[in-house]
């Protein structure tokens, strides 16, 4: 009872990061309606950077909020760069420009890091929170973190004058450059935004997955699949289709398949979610007048 | 002692490689209502969205004296021009009060913005009952009606309205026309109105010009378009 | 006037056809063997390009999982040549039934799934299927981890019209066979009613399916038929490679797939031979320039033919096509 008790936990902990990273995804796919494919990349590269303060003896606690303004700053360039010349193009072409942002992020940290697995810092201590068994220091703060992390964009996006235009410069991009929002601004602040969450999720799940480039590759397919699942335009949905799926993946892993299967079964099983529920478990069904 | 506040000078205007707007010249005299009339397809919507940059635009037009041909519609909002473009443009998913609040997002004068937000309440009761409502579940009225509270919600100087009597039943067209009224009247507001109600258009408007295929055929003050023979026969109906 | 101006525009692409077909003929007698073997690889790739296009170019659909098929393919020889003692060629039409079955299957329940659900739906599928090949208890059929390796064919004769005929050479020209085959049955659909009801199943799936057309039937004939193209492209770079393993077919190769199809030029026939020209060639090109990060290089490369190529390589020579001919009244 105890081993599954701490399966949920974990799942719940891992959860937490799969959530911060659909929340991302859905951030972005709400502005854009496109895909941040390279999500995951940029959540790694922001780990690295992470990596190298710690290792120059910079403290856990600045480098994690330094990295955080880093990635932002990343993300926004990026968008305002890279991304902003495709924006109207052929969605193919835009999926390709994505996986083209992603090889580039992956073999530069391949290329300054080196390939080699490096163990990444927790800040929690090692024992277990007051005595329990079912769960670690590091999974307990994870989950903490999370939801500081979640709560601090919900206040963002809901009592914030600048959370409610770019809310609006998602919906209605036309709407808003009529009430003198900068649209194009708000594009490069929700990339920013999401490169950031995508920061903190990196640095979450490093100590446990240990820090290499490929670490992220497995964790932005369940992120894809959680925002799915809970309907790619509901972020309340993405984030609770993030703690579904972690937990999903953990107790199949050790009961049902074995870690050798996982990762095929659990997306198995949401695809037939999908079949069941074809615009996921929040989703808006749109129906479109002939 | 008429200031002018708009004008436009031999203005082009289109969508792609279609021209719709063949020249237009018009000149908009501050704290006046103007209507701009014609029949579907005539250009009048091209008109509003040329004026606010949301289409490339050939031409010269001034705002107070300042030109903004090459001006982006984010600024052209921030020189004080409010556009209600035609579908009201809404954010459905956002509460009525959230919509409100967007209208003064470029204001700095945030305590004055709260009280122009109460203002508008009184001006239209039937928001304030609603304001935590969804904006999308209001009715079309209603949301004629959020929309130029929001616009109002920037103390334009200038309030482009695109048909907002499109589709609404004639009570509420008549009480949205006697805000127009009040807003030109007490606060100030100089309108361009875009109608095809062309009756009560010129009703209420002080100068009407009248636009067929991209081009203007008539204009001067709107009680001299009301008995011209040929706006009668093809607008009026009698 | 204006029929003889078609007829005039039809005939160029028959000239360029035949003395490209030509020129692929001699060319294995000038280069090296390593060589022939790459331009054989590129043919397969042209081979499954063209199924993708079918599928998203012609039929508006998406996959992320195609390299599924080539996976399914490839293992099809294998299995038959390892364990059946089946001769090569006597593989190839297996392998494409294989895959028709197969992916009309997997078309049938994908159908409900429309964009992003369908793209992870496909991505789900290749990501399984090495999963599934590594699997134990499947070990007997696929070889595990280590897969399986195949004896290269010999060719059958010694010299061709007095030329040198080796192994690579002959399997040079026996890919080029199918992939001619595949391209002629490629056109045939796409020109026919199968394309027609496909793009318009693509452009406007109501207005289709009130006209009769039977939507969810099309889709999944169009997914079939894409792997089968696929497929067929798997067991020739099987038994060009003469191995099979579950790492070579990682979810990259599905990607690389379908960056291949989009640089290549969507919904053209031509542009599935350049796509697959980019994908043998450019990572290699991005080696030379940059042993440190090839990968970055390759990134940016796509990214920049992005930026200046956005309808394909097949699209800018349409356009030059367009500029060179000259204007008629």
């Amino acid at each position: 009872m105890e081993t599954f008790i701490h399966q949920v936990v974990a799942g719940i902990a891992t959860g937490g990061v799969y959530a911060s990273m659909a929340l991302a995804l859905v951030m972005i796919y709400q502005s854009t309606h496109h895909i941040n494919f390279a999500q995951g990349e940029l959540a790694m590269f922001a780990t690295y950077m992470s990596w190298t303060l710690i290792n120059a003896g910079v403290s856990y606690w600045l480098a994690f909020t330094c990295t955080i303004l880093l990635a932002f700053a990343l993300g926004v360039l990026i968008q305002r760069i890279i991304i902003r010349p495709v924006e109207n193009a052929p969605v193919l072409n835009i999926v390709v420009v994505f996986i083209g942002l992603l090889v580039i992020l992956n073999s530069i940290a391949g290329w300054v890091f080196t390939y080699t697995i490096k163990s990444f810092p927790s800040p929690f201590p090692k024992e277990p929170p007051f005595g329990l068994h079912f769960i670690s220091s590091h999974e307990l703060g994870s989950i903490g973190v999370t939801f500081v992390l979640l709560l601090l964009l919900f206040s963002f996006f809901k009592f914030t004058p600048l959370g409610l235009a770019m809310r609006a410069a998602a919906q209605n991009p036309d709407s808003s450059r009529l009430v003198g929002i900068r649209v194009g601004w708000m594009l490069a602040l929700g990339w920013g935004l999401a490169a950031a969450i995508g920061s903190v999720a990196g640095m979450m799940i490093a100590p446990v997955v240990f820090l290499d480039p490929n670490m992220m590759s497995g964790i932005l397919l369940y992120a894809f699949a959680a925002a799915l699942v809970g309907g790619i335009d509901s972020p309340g949905g993405a984030v609770l289709g993030g703690f579904i799926v972690g937990i999903l993946e953990n107790i199949l892993g050790a009961y049902v398949i074995g870690t050798e299967l996982k990762l095929s079964v659990a997306l198995v099983l949401i695809i037939v979610v999908l079949t069941i529920k074809p615009a996921g478990l929040f989703g808006k069904v749109i129906v479109s007048r002939v | 002692m008429s200031r002018t506040l708009l004008q436009v000078t031999d203005m082009h205007a289109g969508y792609g490689a279609t021209e719709v707007l063949h020249g237009l010249t018009m000149t908009i005299e501050e704290g006046s209502i103007t209507t701009l009339l014609g029949a579907n397809g005539a250009g009048k919507t091209t008109t509003l969205r040329a004026l606010s940059k949301m289409i490339k635009v050939r031409g010269q037009i001034q705002f107070d004296g300042k030109a903004i041909e090459g001006k982006s519609t984010e600024d052209i909002v921030r020189l004080g021009v409010a556009h209600v473009p035609d579908g009201r443009g809404t954010f459905g998913s956002l509460s009525t009060e959230e919509n409100l609040q967007l209208g003064s997002y470029t204001r700095k004068d945030k305590q004055e913005a709260a009280l122009d937000q109460e203002k508008m309440y009184t001006y239209f009761p039937r928001l304030k009952e609603r304001r935590q409502q969804q904006a999308g579940t209001l009715s079309g009225g209603e949301q004629q009606m959020l929309a130029i509270a929001r616009a109002l919600m920037l103390r334009p100087r200038l309030l482009l309205l695109d048909e907002p009597s499109f589709g609404l039943a004639p009570l509420i067209v008549r009480e949205i026309f006697d805000i127009m009224r009040t807003i030109n009247q007490v606060d100030k507001v100089t309108i361009l109105l875009v109608e095809q109600n062309a009756a009560m258009a010129l009703d209420l408007a002080k100068y009407a010009y009248l636009l067929e295929t991209g081009k203007l055929v008539l204009s001067g003050l709107a009680e001299d378009l009301k008995k011209d023979e040929a706006v009668r026969r093809s607008y009026l109906g009698h | 006037m204006s029929s003889n101006l078609s007829s005039h525009e039809k005939a160029i692409p028959w000239i360029w056809l035949i003395l490209g077909l030509l020129g692929a003929c001699a060319l294995p007698f000038f280069i090296s063997n390593y060589h022939v073997f790459q331009l054989s690889m590129v043919l397969t790739y042209a081979i499954a390009l063209v199924g993708l296009n079918i599928l998203i170019g012609y039929s508006g659909q998406i996959s992320l999982g195609h390299g599924a098929f080539l996976a399914i393919g490839a293992y099809t020889t294998a299995i038959l040549m390892d364990k059946a003692d089946m001769p090569y060629w006597m593989t190839i039409p297996i392998a494409a039934a294989v895959c028709l079955v197969v992916g009309f299957l997997f078309g049938l329940p994908a159908l409900r799934l429309e964009g992003h659900y369908l793209a992870l739906a496909t991505f789900a599928l290749a990501v399984a299927l090495p999963q599934l090949l590594k699997f134990k208890h499947l070990e007997f059929l696929t070889g595990g981890v280590q897969g399986i390796v195949i004896m290269k064919p010999e060719a059958p004769w010694e010299t061709l019209f007095g030329l040198k005929l080796n192994a690579d050479r002959w399997l040079y020209f026996f890919t080029l066979a199918v992939t001619v085959v595949m391209f002629v049955i490629g056109w045939n659909l796409i020109r026919g009613r199968v394309g027609r009801a496909l793009i318009a199943i693509r452009d406007q799936p109501i207005a289709a399916a009130s006209m009769g057309i039977d939507t969810p039937l099309y889709k999944s004939l169009a997914f079939g038929v894409s792997a089968m193209f696929t497929g067929v492209a798997g067991a020739l770079s099987a038994i060009l490679v003469a191995f099979v393993a579950p790492d070579s077919f990682t979810v990259f190769l599905s990607i690389t797939l379908m960056v291949g199809m989009v640089i290549g030029g969507v919904t053209s026939l031509p542009g599935a031979l350049y796509g697959a020209l980019f994908i043998q060639f450019i990572p290699n090109i991005a080696d030379q320039i940059s042993k440190a990060a090839p990968w970055a290089i390759y990134g940016t490369m796509l990214i920049l033919f992005m930026y200046t190529m956005p309808t394909g390589i097949a699209g800018l020579f349409r356009l030059i096509g367009q500029k060179l001919r000259p204007t008629h009244p």
